[in-house]
């Protein structure tokens, strides 16, 4: 709407008029949502509201009974990727992580964020067997990077040690890494914090937009955490029972009235 | 002493339950029926130490759990005896060096030239070794339980049998021909599973071992159905005539060979992006895809390559034997050979040879004990499976070598 216009940067992701229906019910119903380069764009909402199935619509887990999901390469090309397999949407850059955490609990730390690295990776599994040098020099590149996204999150520590061994919150800051691993350039997180305590939270605030800076990528963030979110989004897609029923930047959010009924609520009014 | 009073309590129940069993004995000779009640009272302290030894491992267990839910620092693993020796090259190679050389030396040092039934045991006991690390692959590194992998087996076996017969090609022409008969069809039925998990998965599986072995049992004309293929060729030595000893200890050291070989690969294969690929399948399905590992194609390769090598196992036992028949290749070796990796830890190299060796070796070597062998067999799988869910080795962590150092000196933001 009116706050589309002051955006800036490139078109990265466009979705318009996003339906999804499980059976009889209509769990994504018409949502549009834009992101720009260089941004974080918010989507909020009470539980149930269907951020998360947006983003299973998004990044191929489902395949939305109508819309468009289209994406900007950095080569120009514009690509409609529904329907498309998730990995290669990820493949084309865009990287998610989950709401309930989904690491490879019995692989370590590093292993994990070292899958991120499949698909920028092509040892065959001849190479692999006969130990060819693009093998070895893959292999050195994906320990390297891993490693050093590793460093990035404040895990390089816990390198060796099993995922499932992890803390909570190392855990959602691991999943970050091993999405980051696949040079996505739109990082999708699917409720970051929850769970987190008020510090961990913090870190994790200051980590977001780190990434944003440092790796160059745009940023999609599911999160009822509202101090988080107004701190660094800059813009915010609001949904509620599968409707998306505002958007713009946190100030028009905060001032929304729709907002404030269904969602602040009387958090506002105090 | 609740223990002492739940175990008299088995004790007793199970002297009752073997009643007819143990202790009733119709002489048909004499008409007559025999009472052995030595019997029972044996069955009742037997029944009685076990179930006793049991409520106390049991116990232990718990305890131990209890110990280690307690502890503060809980991730750290002590590390197991093959963890350690992993992390030691040094020790690993020597042990390894020992290892092979009794390999080498052991079919000289067990036979004579009249007697060389433990040679061919240990072919048979390799055959399966072979067996286990290819079932490995599939069920231990990608996580697809799959009922039907002797069905390969078959495939690699037939294929060596109708070539040999029917083509006159020699072994080595067939044995990777053997090998990759059993890709395709790996191949062949990993396409319509790709979608399958968990309890539907087993069935098609399950479902195509059994094809499998009707189709041989039924088609006569090609695969001589159920009084199979007689005759098949052993392995040609250079030409060279060989006795029957030789000819045990050939075949030995070819199976050894591919033994050898099959560790080589699926430790090459376990430490890369392929394998490590399988691993996050197993894990977590979506978790992986999300990732951008494309899961059609891990799952073709991780059939396939499972496949490959109970393709080539089945040549070698078929050019063992010199005689194959649809029997071989039951539902019961199927299970034999998911419980040599289950045994043995999934995904352990190691594990899966040390189980399969056991699984192989001490039903022959029990045979002293007739019919209880099965039941001794029986009880140590329960064993296993109680107090060592996990398998015999399993927690071994790799370890990557990294460079530390800050590699981003030129990035301004710090
Ligand atoms: N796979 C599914 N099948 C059926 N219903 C689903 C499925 N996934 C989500 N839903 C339903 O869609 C609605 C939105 O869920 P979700 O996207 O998880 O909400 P949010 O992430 O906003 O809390 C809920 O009513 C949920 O029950
Ligand atoms: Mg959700």
């Amino acid at each position: 709407m009116a706050a589309s216009s002051t955006r800036g940067g490139k078109k990265l992701l466009e979705v318009s008029g996003l339906t999804m229906d499980f059976g009889g019910l209509r769990a994504v119903d018409n949502v549009g949502l834009d992101i720009h380069a260089g941004e974080i764009v918010a989507l909020i909402g009470p539980n149930g509201a269907g951020k998360t199935t947006f983003f299973n619509c998004v990044t191929g887990i489902y395949t939305p009974t109508t819309g468009d999901v289209r994406i900007h390469t950095a080569d120009g090309a514009t690509r409609r990727i529904n329907g498309m397999k998730p990995n290669r949407i990820t493949g084309l850059g865009m990287a998610r992580t989950f709401q309930n955490i989904r690491l490879f609990p019995a692989m370590t730390v590093l292993e994990n964020v070292m899958i991120g690295r499949h698909c920028r990776t092509g040892t065959t599994i001849l190479d692999a067997i006969l130990g060819t040098s693009r093998s070895a020099r893959e292999e050195r590149e994906s320990i390297d990077t891993s490693y050093q996204l590793l460093k990035k999150v404040g895990l390089a520590d816990v390198a060796d040690e099993y995922s499932r061994n992890l803390s909570y919150g190392a855990q959602r800051r691991l999943e970050i890494a091993r999405a980051l691993a696949t040079e996505p350039f739109l990082l999708l997180l699917d409720e970051p914090a929850a769970g987190m305590n008020p510090q961990e939270t913090h870190e994790l605030d200051e980590l977001i937009t780190r990434i944003r800076d440092e790796e160059n990528v745009a940023i999609l963030l599911i999160e009822h955490d509202m101090k988080l979110v107004m701190n660094i989004s800059d813009h915010i897609c609001v949904m509620e029972y599968g409707k998306e029923i505002a958007q713009g930047t946190p100030k028009e959010i905060k001032e929304n009235p729709k907002v404030i009924e269904a969602y602040l609520g009387e958090e506002a009014h105090a | 002493m609740s223990h002492l009073k739940r175990s008299l309590g088995i004790g007793l129940w199970f002297m009752f339950l073997t009643l007819p069993l143990m202790v009733v004995r119709v002489n048909t000779v004499s008409r007559e029926v025999e009472w052995r009640w030595s019997n029972l009272v044996w069955v009742g302290i037997c029944a009685f130490a076990i179930a006793w030894f049991w409520q106390f491992s049991i116990e232990r267990r718990a305890a131990q759990r209890a110990k280690v839910a307690a502890e503060p620092h809980p991730e750290k693993d002590r590390p197991s005896l093959a963890q350690r020796l992993a992390d030691d090259p040094v020790l690993s190679r020597r042990v390894l060096l020992a290892a092979a050389l009794i390999a080498l030396i052991f079919p000289w040092a067990v036979s004579t030239t009249q007697n060389f039934y433990h040679v061919n045991v240990m072919v048979s006991a390799l055959i399966f070794v072979v067996l286990g690390l290819g079932l490995n692959i599939t069920v231990g590194l990608a996580g697809l339980l799959d009922l039907g992998y002797i069905a390969f087996f078959a495939v690699g076996a037939y294929t060596y049998a109708l070539l040999a017969k029917g083509f006159g090609l020699g072994f080595w022409m067939c044995l990777p021909l053997g090998g990759v008969m059993g890709m395709l069809f790996g191949v062949v039925l990993g396409f319509p599973i790709l979608r399958l998990r968990g309890d539907y998965l087993a069935i098609v599986t399950l479902g195509f071992g059994s094809i499998t072995k009707i189709v041989l049992e039924n088609w006569d004309t090609v695969f001589g159905g159920a009084a199979g293929i007689a005759g098949i060729p052993r392995p040609d030595f250079f030409g060279l005539p060989l006795d029957g000893r030789e000819k045990s200890i050939y075949t030995y050291y070819i199976v050894l060979a591919l033994v050898a070989v099959t560790i080589f690969v699926t430790n090459r294969l376990k430490n890369s992006r392929v394998g490590r690929a399988w691993m996050a399948l197993r894990e977590d399905e979506i978790a992986c895809v999300a990732m951008g590992v494309d899961m059609a194609r891990t799952k073709l390769s991780a059939y396939a390559l499972g496949a490959f090598w109970a393709g080539l196992a089945g040549v070698i036992f078929a050019a063992h034997n010199n005689f194959i028949n649809p029997d071989s290749f039951t539902f019961m070796d199927s299970a034999m050979v998911l419980a040599m990796v289950v045994l043995g830890g999934m995904g352990s190299i190691l594990g899966v040879i040390i189980a399969s060796l056991a699984l192989k070796l001490l039903p022959e070597y029990l045979r002293a004990f007739a019919e209880y062998r099965m039941l001794v067999f029986g009880a140590v799988m329960v064993l296993m499976m109680i107090f060592r869910p996990q398998g015999l080795i399993n927690n071994m962590r790799r370890k990557y070598e990294y460079d530390t150092a800050d590699v981003e000196s030129n990035d301004g933001g710090k």
